[in-house]
């Protein structure tokens, strides 16, 4: 099963690269930083379905709850930021690029990128998988294996650009229902690790259950750290007052942009009739230094 | 970065008492999670007998508070580069929400819903009340930075 896991990211990478060699051929420009984030969530999706990890998964919770954090939550949100649907709409020919983004904006596609849908199915999903006997049967039947870890990195997916997609999203939820929805999921998914802490899973030993459970809770905290903090720079962005051109620029812009040479801030760099060194080396920045 | 005018005093000095009080609200989560959960260890991770109430209402309370935190730090950003930042509505905001914050888990989730107790296995009673009254002195303290901002708007 590690076999059709690993062909299946394989072709996921072999697709994404040989998109940016499209856009490149075209004279056009992919920030490297797309498809380090697009690789990086690959290898977390490779680590949690494939190799020692995937194995220790099946008898051990903690490795199990591992794996769950990868999968479900670091790989999304890695691969929603390396942007593939703007990608594709570079790099396929005329047509198909139509095609897609008719796609996008059909019915069924809004309904379930939607931020609530997106939430319902992700933390529905994990109430079910481990408050019923899901989780035992997992590990009976490969074919709900294959089937539950598809849901899990697909659903975070969704929940993921839903929240801090940065793909064209012709119907994006305003940032105040975005926000709610974040809050809510983040605590739906604290709650079940606390309930599990109590409740294990139908087949976990206590102690395996309390490790686990913790692991989620903490390890969730962090990965929501990265989530949230997306999530507000996109607010600081858009909330620049010197902004001009807001809806202007495309978000991943075609071409790369001027170098400009770096300077020191103005609020550091030292005004007429000051010590020049004095306002770097202790860090005040002018207003303080007025005051 | 030339800093844009401000529209009014008002919207800045909201701005200003509601990034105080969700960083105070965080803060005071933060400050409850290390030392009291994760270093001294006097409170549970979880409770067998916590009701699911209890539950929920620290669910909830975790997850806004680990927002408010980063949220409140970006709209510091803002304020900031706008320069439109003042300090005493917002020091007075992070009083009030840290001590809001500090009450409401000391009275309701800790007494009220059961979530857990400060302190096990000791008179939980001088804790109980050390926890409370601290929470009222950094409420009162906030109001009164509070009513001092509003008469003399920065």
């Amino acid at each position: 099963m590690g076999y059709l896991f690993a062909a299946t990211l394989l072709a996921a990478g072999f697709s994404y690269g040989l998109g940016v060699l499209t856009v490149r051929r075209r004279g056009g420009w992919w920030p490297a930083r797309h498809s380090a984030s697009w690789a990086a969530g690959l290898a977390a999706a490779a680590a949690a379905t494939t190799g020692p990890l995937a194995g220790a998964a099946h008898h051990d919770f903690t490795a199990h709850m591992t794996g769950h954090l990868l999968l479900g939550m670091a790989a999304p949100l890695l691969l929603v930021l390396a942007a593939p649907v703007t990608l594709a709409l570079r790099a396929l020919p005329a047509p198909h690029a139509r095609t897609l983004s008719r796609a996008l904006r059909s019915r069924p596609v809004r309904v379930v990128t939607h931020p609530v849908t997106a939430a319902l199915l992700d933390a529905g999903g994990l109430w079910l998988l481990y408050t019923t006997d899901l989780y035992p049967a997992m590990a009976r039947h490969p074919w709900l294996h294959v089937a539950v870890h598809v849901h899990i990195v697909a659903a975070g997916y969704l929940l993921s650009a839903a929240l801090i997609g940065i793909d064209p999203d012709p119907h994006r939820a305003g940032r105040r229902t975005r926000a709610v929805v974040l809050v809510a999921f983040l605590a739906a998914h604290g709650i079940l690790a606390k309930y599990l802490y109590g409740h294990p899973p139908a087949g976990v030993l206590p102690g395996a259950g309390r490790t686990g459970a913790e692991l989620m809770y903490y390890g969730g905290d962090l990965i929501d750290l990265a989530l949230i903090v997306a999530f507000c720079r996109q607010w600081y962005a858009a909330a620049d007052p010197t902004r001009r051109d807001r809806n202007r620029t495309p978000r991943i812009p075609a071409v790369p942009p001027a170098r400009v040479p770096w300077r020191l801030p103005a609020e550091f760099r030292a005004g007429p009739g000051t010590d020049p060194g004095s306002a770097a080396v202790t860090g005040l920045s002018s207003a303080e230094l007025r005051s | 970065m030339p800093a844009a005018p401000v529209r009014s005093t008002t919207a800045a000095t909201g701005r200003n008492v509601l990034s105080g009080v969700l960083l105070g609200l965080g803060v005071a989560a933060f400050a409850d999670e290390t030392i009291f959960h994760q270093l001294l260890h006097w409170h549970h991770f979880y409770d067998r007998s916590t009701p699911a109430i209890g539950l929920v209402s620290d669910g909830l309370f975790h997850a806004f508070s680990w927002f408010a935190t980063i949220a409140s730090l970006f709209l510091l950003a803002d304020l900031r580069r706008r320069a439109a930042f003042h300090a005493t509505p917002w020091w007075g905001g992070l009083l009030a929400g840290a001590g809001g914050f500090q009450l409401y888990d000391g009275t309701l989730q800790h007494k009220v819903m059961r979530l857990h107790q400060i302190r096990y296995h000791v008179d939980v009673a001088p804790y109980d009340w050390t926890w409370n009254i601290l929470a009222v002195v950094m409420i009162v303290a906030g109001a009164v930075l509070l009513a001092r901002a509003r008469r003399r708007p920065a």
